[in-house]
């Protein structure tokens, strides 16, 4: 039903907007907000949304506009001398008592605090400033994530994403009064906790309390060793979002212009984790159809998320015997390089080649670290950067996406199908696997690739099931994003009512796309909406080539070295063995 | 409606009970309230028994029984010893009274003079409650039976009409005549924000059908409240009657009553209440025999303050850390577990048998036009009779202070009294004659809020009472919006820099300036009130503030950092004693030559003051 209401005199419609605040956006008018996140629930603690709101019984009330319903004729004002105050207020407040290093932190440039106080005019503070004796330490014990106190403002966006997208309150506010604190459970460090370092608390911060560990540094020194073979592969959800940092609409890919990019930092050789995704898909479809085959530990998870990986290890570790045993498409590809490379070109020893992968997620930095990825006592990934590390790093170098001209990947690492592109986003995973599956086990293309019951990003979407007919055999695909979902699934198939064969799941809402290591968009749906679609549509481009199997490349790689999908050697390289041993901390990863 | 068919006759088992209380003989009630319990009442009623104060056992024609009870009020007379049947009260018992009391009173007739409370202004000894001044202004409806019955007796309750209202009302079957009837009465919720509690049950019952509850918030938590904490202690089938009434009305069958950990004995006899009541059919399961059905738990709280309010108070008994949650949706829509929720204050719902027995007339037939009923206060501070009274909405301060509670103590001048606890504000001399009821009160810058009544005389400093308040709301402040938690600090930084002597003119600005953020921007109402006591002192008291900044004084001589204390060269005699006394080493001199005090190293202890036997030392 449609009702009306004014906004600063402006007569305004109305339908379901769960709150005031999108209803005054909606119109056209802003109103600031630290603590609000629109797909979290609404908490109101920040005050920066106050609104005057006069109702037709002639009463006038102050309130967040983010927790206020919008109702039929009420006036609103959003501007007035009485909310700009309380907004001010609140901003010297937290400037006060906040760690004002703005140019040494994370967040400079996108922090939202820091861009309040400048459209407020704050330009002195009044009141007591923090002293030295209220700083707290900061934890970089996390492999992924580091937690500065000192610039948190509690507005609880970390503690609300960690409980409500993971069900995993890894993070909690402890005492009261101004000594208020968000702090890993009982107040240990952030690596004697459960986390699954899906960094989702970083992506809802408002400002540099929560970053990801940055390691540009290391990176550099690679590149500029003269006896380093410095390889890079990029992930498919990269290409969508990066661009962002350079004012490129969120969605665009800017792949093409990536690779340029990592050919003038300096990269020897820059490859396409998209390959790895085809690889996965040849191995994981050929594991997936012999499980069925032999009806053996369904459902099938799929292993590319590692926070999902962690979270199976350390929460049902009676339940590792589904997961996929195949590696994710980073770590497929860093093994396939380090083994190929030196066999195949001139330069490279099993010595001298350094992996950087760069990726949209926080989780992947511990992943590289895991003992079953080693070849030779060697990682197999040396390397990971974050999406917003990287677009750091090409700004570094003096670059700018918008002027490079586009370039191809290198071979024989570099060709990848519309299928590996779609991993990036909730559901990719599963739609790429069925794609492949059909064919292998039909010898047939399937009649329509796109599988759309699979796709969506948004809250709706967080867990999604379809069946397919592979003529005549039904399979059922469960896909979810957020452990939340993940384990409700698993409560399912635990009490025997999961009638689905594969599943699918992402740590991350959205999936990859909306991965703690994306440049920071706050989380917003409309931001992983159009990502997603950046990647259905490079799916769209080249119709030939929208299946897996149908990579080239691939074919080579297991006609020259790995037989074929699920064979001895593909197994010793692109396979890999879970453990519980990291069950509740990442304690002893160095 | 129909009739319902109850399995019991109230008036018979009234019968039965009373009968049992006639078994007694002479009740000796000795009250085992909190503050009576600190003075050893628990001691005296061992004693009692001691010396054969058990029924049957003292004389052989009249039966004594010795019952401890709930709190009578008179705190500061306590332990009081009461004995209805004599007519007779006494005061400050010790248990060395005891054997005098049984031994000349109540085997000799003689009453003991020298144990009877004496008249502050008439010097005369006052045997019965009835002529004590404190009692005599009184008007007891939630207290009522609190200090007369034992506590832990559901036939006491019974006796004194305890459960008759339920019946009437299960009988009846009408719960929106039992809605109308509190509507007609004017009830408003005695928490704190007057909420008229009629209106509070329609909304919840506007939303009957699936699960709903009754909350029952005993979380009372203002520094020196403890009504609810009496009426838990000392009359809680009253409480549970008027929660299964409530929960009747708006169609609940689950409740919760949230007491603080720090009530230990309101718990135990609310679980044993509870238990007896759910015996005997007046609880729990198919109550009197009718398809109603009312179960009650108690949740215990942690003790912060904050779980007073009420969405932290239901965060709380969800398992999740008390903190506020924005409103709307209120309780009546989506509260408990996000179910429809009525949610009252103690005192609130121990009215509520009273209005429903004696009608809604009877009780809006007290108090003034936008304030019925009674009241309860806890009177506190530089009073002569503190303790804890009830009086008719509208009784005015002055009647409070001097009538009941007998004046200032020490006949110090009366200064100024904080009402309604840390969230209320600070009246002076010009209010003491304004009408104790909610809109009143908010006219002139405070609130009825619990009823915490703390008088202070002219000695007590305002700028600091205003910093003790303020410390105390950001101690207790939940952390969650920004206003509250870090505003309650900035202010109490401010108000400590001034007691420390350090204020600046430009500090009141702000500090002024900043709670009124505060009060406009905090989520809660604990945010939203904690300036009061700030922005009323700041009304009522500016000029004190501004002799502590621009002169450097504390008029009512508290702030030890505004105090100078100096040796008269003239007067000392070079004992060295203070010097010997002072513990910081900040006074030098030799022997026999007159001292000096190096005003960087003293710390104002005063203990220089105490030693000097010649009076040369003095505060400045």
């Amino acid at each position: 039903m449609t009702n009306t209401l004014f906004i600063n005199g402006k007569q305004v419609e109305y339908t379901n907007e769960k709150n005031l605040l999108e209803v005054i956006r909606k119109a056209g008018f802003q109103v600031p907000t630290l603590c609000y996140r629109p797909d979290l629930t609404q908490f109101g603690a920040c005050r920066m949304c106050v609104v005057e709101i006069e109702y037709p019984n002639g009463r006038v009330v102050v309130n967040s506009s983010c927790t206020a319903p919008p109702e039929p004729n009420i006036n609103v004002k959003t501007n007035t001398d009485r909310v700009r105050k309380i907004r001010k207020t609140v901003l010297e407040l937290l400037l006060s008592n906040h760690d004002r290093e703005c140019t040494t932190c994370d967040r400079s440039g996108t922090c939202e605090l820091q861009k309040y106080a400048e459209e407020y005019g704050i330009k002195e503070l009044r009141y007591a400033k923090k002293a030295p004796e209220d700083y707290l330490p900061l934890d970089t014990s996390n492999p992924s994530i580091v937690r500065d106190s000192n610039k948190c403002i509690l507005c609880g966006a970390c503690v609300r994403a960690c409980s409500e997208y993971q069900g995993h309150s890894v993070l909690g506010f402890a005492n009261r009064g101004s000594k208020t604190v968000v702090q890993p459970m009982a107040g240990k460090e952030l690596k004697n906790v459960d986390c699954v370092l899906c960094g989702q608390c970083k992506t809802v911060c408002p400002t540099g309390a929560l970053t990801i560990r940055n390691e540009i540094n290391e990176v550099w020194d690679e590149i500029n060793n003269p006896n380093k073979k410095v390889v890079v592969q990029v992930a498919p959800a990269v290409r969508v979002a990066i661009g962002e940092m350079f004012n490129i609409p969120a969605g665009e890919n800017v792949i093409g212009k990536l690779y340029a990019a990592m050919r003038r930092i300096g990269f020897d050789l820059v490859f396409d984790t998209n390959f790895a995704a085809d690889l996965t898909i040849m191995e994981e479809a050929s594991e997936f159809l012999e499980r069925v085959q032999k009806g053996e530990n369904l459902p099938l998870f799929t292993s590319c998320c590692q926070a999902w990986v962690k979270y199976v290890e350390t929460h049902h570790p009676d339940m590792i015997k589904n997961l996929s045993s195949c590696k994710s498409p980073q770590s497929m590809l860093s093994s396939v390089v380090k083994y190929v490379l030196p066999k195949t070109t001139e330069g490279y020893t099993d010595d001298n080649i350094v992996v950087v992968s760069v990726m949209p997620c926080s989780a992947k930095k511990a992943e590289i670290k895991r003992k079953q990825l080693t070849a030779n006592g060697k990682f197999d990934t040396d390397y990971v950067l974050t999406t917003q590390e990287f677009g750091q790093m090409i700004k570094s170098a003096g670059l700018d996406l918008n002027n490079l001209e586009p370039e191809e990947a290198d071979s024989p690492f570099g060709q990848y199908t519309g299928a590996a592109t779609i991993f990036g986003a909730s559901g990719g995973v599963a739609e790429a696997a069925a794609r492949t599956a059909y064919y292998m086990v039909t010898g047939e293309n399937i009649a329509n690739n796109d599988i759309k019951e699979l796709r969506g990003v948004d809250e709706k979407s967080y867990s999604k099931v379809v069946e397919l007919d592979i003529k005549g055999t039904k399979v059922k695909i469960k896909v979810v994003s957020t452990l939340r979902e993940a384990e409700k699934a698993i409560q399912e198939i635990k009490n025997g009512t999961a009638d689905f064969q594969l599943l699918e799941v992402m740590a991350c809402p959205g999936g990859c796309v909306n991965g703690g290591g994306q440049p920071i968009s706050c989380n917003t749906p409309e931001k992983r909406q159009a990502r997603a679609e950046g990647l259905y549509n490079e799916d769209l481009k080249d119709t030939q080539y929208r299946r897996s199997h149908e990579n080239t490349d691939i074919k080579k790689l297991y006609d020259t070295y790995l037989e074929k999908p699920n064979s001895h050697k593909a197994h010793e390289l692109l396979h890999t063995s879970y453990s519980d041993e990291f069950a509740g901390s990442y304690r002893d990863l160095k | 409606m129909v009739e319902k068919a109850l399995n019991i006759d109230i008036k018979e088992e009234q019968k039965k009970a009373q009968a049992k209380l006639d078994e007694q003989g002479i009740r000796v009630l000795v009250c085992a309230g909190t503050g009576c319990v600190a003075n050893g009442s628990l001691e005296v009623i061992e004693k009692f028994k001691e010396l054969g104060v058990e029924t049957g056992k003292l004389t052989a024609e009249d039966k004594v029984t010795i019952i401890p009870t709930g709190c009578h009020g008179f705190c500061e007379q306590g332990v009081l010893v009461c004995i209805p049947q004599l007519h007779t009260t006494y005061v400050k018992v010790k248990i060395d009274d005891v054997e005098e009391i049984v031994e000349s009173h109540i085997k000799g007739g003689k009453v003991v003079e020298r144990l009877l409370y004496v008249d502050p202004q008439t010097k005369q000894h006052v045997q019965s409650d009835e002529e004590i001044n404190f009692y005599k202004k009184q008007t007891r409806t939630a207290l009522v039976n609190c200090g007369n019955v034992d506590a832990e007796s559901l036939d006491e309750a019974i006796a004194v009409q305890g459960y008759e209202a339920l019946y009437n009302v299960l009988k009846t079957n009408d719960p929106d005549a039992v809605i109308q009837e509190i509507l007609d009465s004017g009830l408003k919720g005695r928490g704190g924000a007057g909420f008229p509690t009629g209106l509070k049950w329609k909304f919840t019952a506007a939303n009957k059908g699936g699960k709903s509850y009754v909350v029952c918030n005993g979380d009372e938590g203002d520094p020196g409240a403890f009504m609810d904490r009496s009426v838990m202690e000392g009359d809680p089938h009253k409480l549970l009657e008027g929660m299964a009434i409530a929960a009747f009305a708006i169609g609940a069958d689950e409740g919760y009553i949230y007491v603080r950990a720090e009530y230990p004995l309101a718990i135990k006899r609310l679980r044993k209440a509870i238990q007896e009541a759910e015996e005997r059919g007046y609880l729990g399961k198919n109550i009197m025999g009718t398809d109603f059905s009312f179960v009650l738990h108690i949740k215990e709280g942690a003790g912060a303050f904050v779980c007073g309010e009420e969405s932290a108070l239901i965060a709380s008994i969800e398992g999740e850390r008390g903190m506020p949650r924005p409103k709307p949706p209120f309780p009546a829509n989506k509260g408990l577990f996000g179910r429809p929720t009525l949610i009252n204050n103690v005192e609130t719902l121990a009215n509520v048998p009273a209005i429903m027995l004696k009608g809604a007339k009877w009780f809006a037939s007290m108090g003034t036009e936008s304030a019925k009923g009674t009241k309860t206060f806890a009177l506190t501070g530089e009073v002569n009779n503190t303790g804890l009274i009830e009086v008719p909405m509208g009784t005015t301060l002055r009647e409070i202070i001097f009538d009941i509670g007998g004046g200032i103590r020490g006949g110090k001048k009366f200064k100024a009294v904080q009402i309604g606890g840390p969230s209320g504000g600070c009246l002076t001399e010009e209010h003491l004659d304004v009408k104790m009821d909610y809109d009143s009160l908010a006219k002139a810058g405070a609130m009825v809020g619990s009823g915490g009544l703390v008088v202070m005389a002219e000695d007590t400093c305002i700028v600091e009472v205003a910093r003790f308040f303020m410390n105390f709301t950001q101690n207790e402040s939940c952390g969650k919006c920004v206003p509250c938690r870090e505003g309650t600090k900035n202010m109490l930084k401010i108000l400590q820099k001034i007691v420390n002597g350090q204020g600046e003119m430009e500090d009141l600005e702000l500090l002024e300036e900043l709670a009124l953020a505060v009060k406009d921007g905090s989520l809660c109402g604990l945010g939203k009130t904690a300036p009061n006591p700030v922005l009323s002192t700041l009304k009522y008291f500016k000029d004190e503030y501004i002799a502590h900044i621009k002169d450097k004084k504390c008029p009512a001589g508290v702030c030890a950092a505004l105090k100078t204390i100096k040796i008269e060269a003239d007067l000392c005699k070079g004992c060295t004693k203070c010097a010997r006394t002072c513990p910081v080493g900040a006074i030098e001199g030799t022997v026999k030559n007159p001292h000096t005090i190096d005003q960087s190293k003293c710390i104002k202890c005063g203990a220089c003051l105490d030693s000097c036997p010649f009076k040369a030392i003095k505060e400045y």
